[in-house]
């Protein structure tokens, strides 16, 4: 039954050292403000898993924070590389990161699968490539019915799931839309989850067949705004695709990236701090 | 400006959108891909259909995306779905024509790498990894893909096999149960290869202006044949450049730079 809170209280109630946690959000829509406050409160050895672990996973590895990924693309979406995964997974900085690897179909059928109380995903993929032989968790089975062989892939279940959307009313029904990536799926696959939201409002008013995530699925709700820039709420922001481009340089060298989460989210309260201190260096970064 | 100034990159470009008909539809990658893909739509192929895997089927961008889910790919399509349901009904379902792909190395018989430099367990430089490109290039009917040449890329055998091209070649691909047909084209910033009917090999079936056999093979890392009524690149139109250039311009006043890498 979801509660509203604060942020700080639904991640400290809910993520613990060494949990396997999904932050989705596919380009759109990504729960920034909630791996923030992960990272302030120190918590460690996390499984995490994502689509695409963009600037919010590369922040959480570079914080430490991490000790496994699964994933399907690793980069800076139009940009280049994330430089604290590669270190990660190149060099062990700051810590080993174990991968394990897959293709977006993979997991986003894992996910569904995961959503369906279901061991695995079936999939018609993978055949002749090098996952079979590298990414020790794909099996292949036999179709039972025409023999045909198939890819078999273990559902994801996150013990928590975290997602940012746009709207939320006072019980806590979640209203999402634009590019919705694996959100719903992800959060139905998920023992908790958490939805931060742009908006409470005192009714929806969603039409039928639209994205609604019922209250009573969900552990807890907080008032966000801006929760998920740098990238964007359909409706509500753009993506703010200079702060990508100067991730790359932020990310690129341990010293410049250190004292940037050390401004940026260990000295600040909360993420209306975070957005006070990003503004400035924004202002600093347009005008040396 | 006339035709005869233009860049080997926008040789590249034009030629890729060149190879896509109007209605087909196309799976498309961000970066190049999806440069060439909507100046195909923007020139001989209005009504091709484009489908991003962020979701957004049908999308008509006035500028390129930056990133695969940028907002205006959802704002202009006919239709916005779930990452599921783009993979297993769109995709898995059969019902992509053509897949748009980029690749970090490629082999000859157009198997690609987008995963790790070196060995997996170690690498040497750790790459995104495969995003949709191993249903795409095993489920779309057919693969175009765009590459810029050079020995880094062009490589005697991948480090990793991310997307299946022709596998080992000659039927290998059709053995092994893949459903697609393969890739039809690569496309480079030096010339168009195909792969050979028989063997499947990747082998030069046109070379683009000004470009010699020798710059190709010195800019690939085996040794590249060139198919009998091996022809020359027809050079930009002056309407393509301008459309072109012009989609390039409102990209860059819209996000400040140019066009987009997955």
């Amino acid at each position: 039954m979801a509660e509203w809170m604060p942020l700080s209280d639904a991640i400290r109630a809910a993520i613990h050292d060494g949990d396997f946690v999904a932050l989705e959000g596919f380009t759109h829509l990504i729960p920034f403000a909630a791996a923030h406050e992960i990272i302030r409160q120190g918590r460690r050895n996390l499984s995490l898993v994502r689509m695409t672990p963009d600037a919010i996973y590369d922040q959480m590895i570079g914080a430490g924070c991490v000790a496994k990924l699964t994933f399907s693309w690793g980069g800076n979406p139009g940009v280049g590389s994330l430089h604290r995964f590669r270190d990660a997974v190149e060099h062990a900085w700051p810590v080993p990161l174990a991968l394990e690897e897959r293709s977006h179909s993979d997991l986003a059928n894992a996910y569904v699968a995961g959503a369906a109380n279901l061991p695995f995903a079936v999939l018609r993929g993978y055949t002749g490539s090098d996952f079979l032989r590298f990414a020790g968790h794909i099996r292949t089975i036999a179709c039972p019915f025409t023999g045909e062989t198939l890819a078999a892939t273990p559902a994801v279940r996150p013990d928590v799931t975290i997602i940012h959307a746009q709207k939320a009313d006072e019980k806590g029904n979640v209203l999402l839309w634009g590019i919705l990536g694996v959100q719903k799926e992800a959060v139905l696959a998920a023992r908790h989850a958490i939805v931060t939201v742009e908006e409470r409002v005192e009714r929806l008013d969603a039409p039928p067949n639209a994205c609604v995530l019922p209250h009573w699925i969900l552990d807890a709700v907080c008032h966000v705004p801006r929760g998920a820039t740098p990238s964007y709420a359909h409706g509500y922001y753009d993506r703010d695709n200079a702060f990508y481009r100067r991730w790359d340089g932020i990310s690129r060298n341990r010293d410049s990236f250190t004292d940037w989460i050390q401004d940026h989210i260990l000295d600040t309260a909360d993420f209306a701090g975070y957005l006070r201190v990003l503004g400035d260096s924004a202002r600093l970064a347009a005008n040396p | 400006m006339t035709p005869a100034d233009y860049s080997a990159d926008e040789m590249m470009t034009l030629s890729a959108a060149r190879m896509l008909r109007d209605h087909a539809i196309c799976f498309v990658g961000i970066g190049l891909p999806s440069t060439a893909a909507n100046l195909a739509r923007l020139t001989h192929a209005p009504d091709v259909v484009l489908i991003y895997e962020s979701g957004p089927i049908g999308a008509k961008p006035s500028v390129l995306p930056l990133s695969i889910g940028d907002g205006i790919l959802a704002e202009t399509a006919d239709t916005v779905v779930s990452t599921p349901e783009i993979f297993r009904y769109w995709l898995q379902g059969g019902r992509i024509d053509i897949g748009f792909l980029g690749a970090a190395q490629i082999d000859r018989f157009a198997n690609i790498n987008t995963t790790v430099i070196g060995d997996y367990a170690k690498p040497a430089i750790r790459l995104p990894g495969a995003g949709g490109a191993p249903e795409i290039s095993s489920s779309a009917k057919e693969v175009l893909i765009v590459v810029k040449q050079s020995r880094l890329t062009f490589v005697e055998k991948v480090d990793f096999i991310t997307s299946v091209g022709f596998l080992s070649g000659n039927d290998s691909r059709r053995r092994a149960g893949i459903p697609g047909r393969g890739p039809a084209a690569v496309i480079s910033d030096l010339c168009i290869m195909r792969p050979e009917p028989e063997t499947c090999e990747l082998v030069v079936s046109s070379i683009h202006p000004g470009i010699t056999r020798d710059a190709i093979r010195q800019k690939t890392g085996w040794p590249i044949r060139f198919a009998e009524g091996c022809s020359e690149t027809v050079p930009p139109a002056l309407l393509e450049l301008e459309v072109l250039r012009d989609l390039q311009a409102r990209t860059a006043l819209a996000h400040g730079v140019s066009e987009g890498a997955e």
